[in-house]
């Protein structure tokens, strides 16, 4: 039954990225698919990374890390500081001669004459590039290390990481960091020697970020299958218990977090050229959250789930907002709330669950005597010390 | 005393949770390959006992030496484990979610590390392994079955398959006959009296039928309020004055 379930998914996940990465291009470039179209189904595709992420960390592994936001918005800004040194002396200021050094807007706004060091590397496509991922990477490593060698789980790690992306989005709203304060980094002109409002352009980071979606899935399908996917999911169930199973949990958890992390910031610099603006309300915990219920509305525990959920809901969004906006917020709490209750696996557990239903239901009427009886304990973890 | 090649020695072992003295000024020696069964009423202390060898507990004062040159109170969970130590718990405690035999090659012996397990390959003596296991254990038939819709009793049987997995040289095993048949319990006996002597074992139990039949020509320790009350073979300490005070009273005044 699992095996057929796997065919139907690879099946699935094909003919998706047939349509993602050839038809839907192939179709933008004959006009047929409008350009504000790929923009917007390219920012779902960064979601979808961004779901993933978060599903790899909570289904799998059992932390609710509210902290994705962050990590997807570092790598965002790690990547936007390359395209706002690109966009300095095609800004607003250079044209009115304001900005002889080239820098960015925000900065001669600010009244810096000259480039802080720590933004000079940044000429470096390269260098943005390794940031993008040495970044959240290295903040998720040391957060992590901290928080799970105190073995703090469950709800006070949910907290943590919650008080952890509020920190960061109070330190990138103040001015003196040079990091754009409020209004974060806009105003993108070139990318890589391309005008970044091209239509081609936008077609190519679509592509790249399909390609980065794909990539991220099979990771995980990958990952999942090893030795590593049944530690982790028993980490999830009974995490006391894999200690006395000889794994330091720890180890495990903070591989996946790292991991989660980057995978994250990698979402995040592909979501910036795309979307055109990130600023530190990206990094708040409200957006983490958001993540979250797209995961748990496609189906946690899934790897198709958090795609489904992400490229959905916000399609949804798109859609609701611009239909009836007031009720948005009713929409998708509701929503939420229908999905916890009536589908515990998400929208891509529908199936499964008719079936479970189909089969109880045939075995009832076959053998109306017999019950199948789950002992109460089936699946109680080791009472924590 | 302290010459002989103990598998396991804890002495001056004392343990309080909340001001209630859980152990007191414990001593327990053990010998390489002893099946050793440990009984006492509840709240005796023999699974904070238990706790205190494994890790999940530290204790407040004395030492707790494995083998040779192994002290167990510094260590935690995994690495005592990794020693060669394992643990069934009282409620069987298998990964419901798992598959039978996903919950096998959990448990065999090898890498524990995070770039093993990523890179891990299950070879064909392995696999070997675990097939022998599954009929020692009689799960022979449910190896793609849910750990978690084993029947009680199986899953007893599946933890001790965790245990075998492990290849450990001293086993805990807490309560292995609690939810058992009749015969489910005899054959539970027979397998950890076909395990005596390749490894050193420590059995909580309650029920006396078991304990005859385990401990039979073998040392019982009897646990009171934390500390050891008496200490001998089955019969011997079946006719302890003081053990039938506060342990086997009632039993024996109605036989």
């Amino acid at each position: 039954m699992n095996r057929t379930l796997t065919k139907v998914e690879a099946t699935v996940v094909t003919l998706l990225a047939v349509l993602v990465l050839v038809v839907m291009p192939l179709l933008n470039s004959a006009g047929v698919v409008s350009n504000f179209t790929i923009n917007l189904w390219g920012k779902y595709l960064c979601y979808a990374v961004l779901a993933l992420s978060v599903d790899l960390l909570w289904g799998y592994t059992g932390l609710l890390s509210l902290g994705q936001a962050l990590f997807f918005s570092l790598g965002g800004y790690m990547f936007g500081m390359y395209l706002m040194l690109l966009s300095g002396p095609l800004g607003a200021y250079a044209k009115s001669g304001q900005n002889p050094a080239g820098l960015p807007d925000f900065m001669v706004f600010l009244g810096h004459t000259f480039l802080p060091w720590f933004w000079r590397p940044f000429y470096s496509p390269g260098f943005s590039a390794l940031m993008v991922v040495a970044l959240p990477g290295l903040v998720a490593l040391l957060f992590g290390f901290l928080a799970f060698r105190a073995r703090i789980k469950g709800v006070y790690f949910s907290i943590l990481t919650q008080a952890l992306t509020y920190g960061a989005a109070l330190m990138f709203f103040r001015n003196d960091l040079v990091m754009g304060g409020n209004n974060g980094f806009t105003d993108f002109h070139r990318i890589m020697g391309f005008d970044i409002r091209s239509a081609a352009t936008q077609r190519g980071l679509f592509i790249a970020t399909g390609v980065l979606l794909l990539g991220v899935y099979l990771l995980g399908r990958w990952l999942t299958a090893t030795k590593f996917g049944l530690v982790q999911r028993a980490v999830r169930d009974s995490e006391t218990r894999v200690l006395f199973s000889g794994y330091a949990a720890a180890n495990y958890k903070l591989f996946v977090f790292t991991l989660c992390a980057i995978i994250a910031g990698l979402g995040g610099a592909l979501y910036v050229p795309q979307v055109g603006i990130i600023n530190p309300s990206e990094m708040t915990a409200e957006k983490s959250l958001e993540a979250v219920v797209w995961v748990a509305v496609g189906g946690r525990g899934t790897l198709l789930g958090p795609i489904v959920g992400a490229i959905g809901i916000n399609a949804l969004k798109s859609w609701a907002t611009r239909a009836m906006p007031d009720l948005w917020p009713l929409i998708l709490g509701g929503l939420f709330i229908v999905i916890v209750l009536l589908l515990p696996k998400g929208l891509v557990g529908i199936p499964g669950q008719i079936r479970a239903l189909w089969v109880s239901r045939r075995k009832r009427d076959e053998d109306p005597g017999q019950e199948s009886i789950e002992p109460a304990d089936a699946d109680q973890p080791a009472t924590p010390a | 005393m302290s010459q002989r090649p103990f598998i396991l020695a804890a002495e001056g072992v004392n343990k309080s949770f909340a001001g209630f003295q859980a152990i007191r000024d414990l001593n327990f020696y053990m010998d390489p390959g002893e099946l050793r069964t440990v009984i006492g009423p509840n709240g005796a202390g023999k699974t904070t006992f238990l706790d205190l060898i494994t890790g999940r507990a530290k204790p407040d004062t004395g030492t707790i030496r494995f083998g040779a040159d192994h002290e167990l109170t510094g260590l935690n969970e995994y690495e005592i484990y990794r020693l060669g130590i394992g643990r069934k718990f009282q409620t069987p405690t298998v990964y419901a979610d798992h598959t039978v035999f996903e919950n096998l090659v959990m448990s065999l012996e090898g890498s524990r590390g995070v770039w093993a397990s990523l890179f891990a390959k299950i070879h064909n003596t392995q696999r070997d392994r675990i097939q022998e296991i599954l009929e020692t254990i009689h799960l022979g038939d449910k190896a793609q079955w849910k750990a978690g819709a084993l029947a009680h009793g199986q899953k007893q049987w599946l933890e001790i398959g965790m245990l075998l997995a492990q290849n450990a040289q001293l086993l805990l095993v807490d309560e292995p006959a609690a939810g058992m048949t009749d015969e489910e319990t005899h054959r539970t006996g027979e397998l950890l009296l076909s395990l005596a002597g390749k490894h050193s074992i420590i059995v909580i139990e309650h029920d006396m039928v078991f304990i005859r039949q385990i401990a039979a020509g073998r040392r019982v320790t009897v646990l009171h309020q934390g500390s050891v009350l008496c200490e001998g073979p089955v019969d011997q300490v079946q006719n302890n004055e003081k053990v039938i005070e506060v342990y086997l009273g009632r039993k024996h005044a109605h036989p």
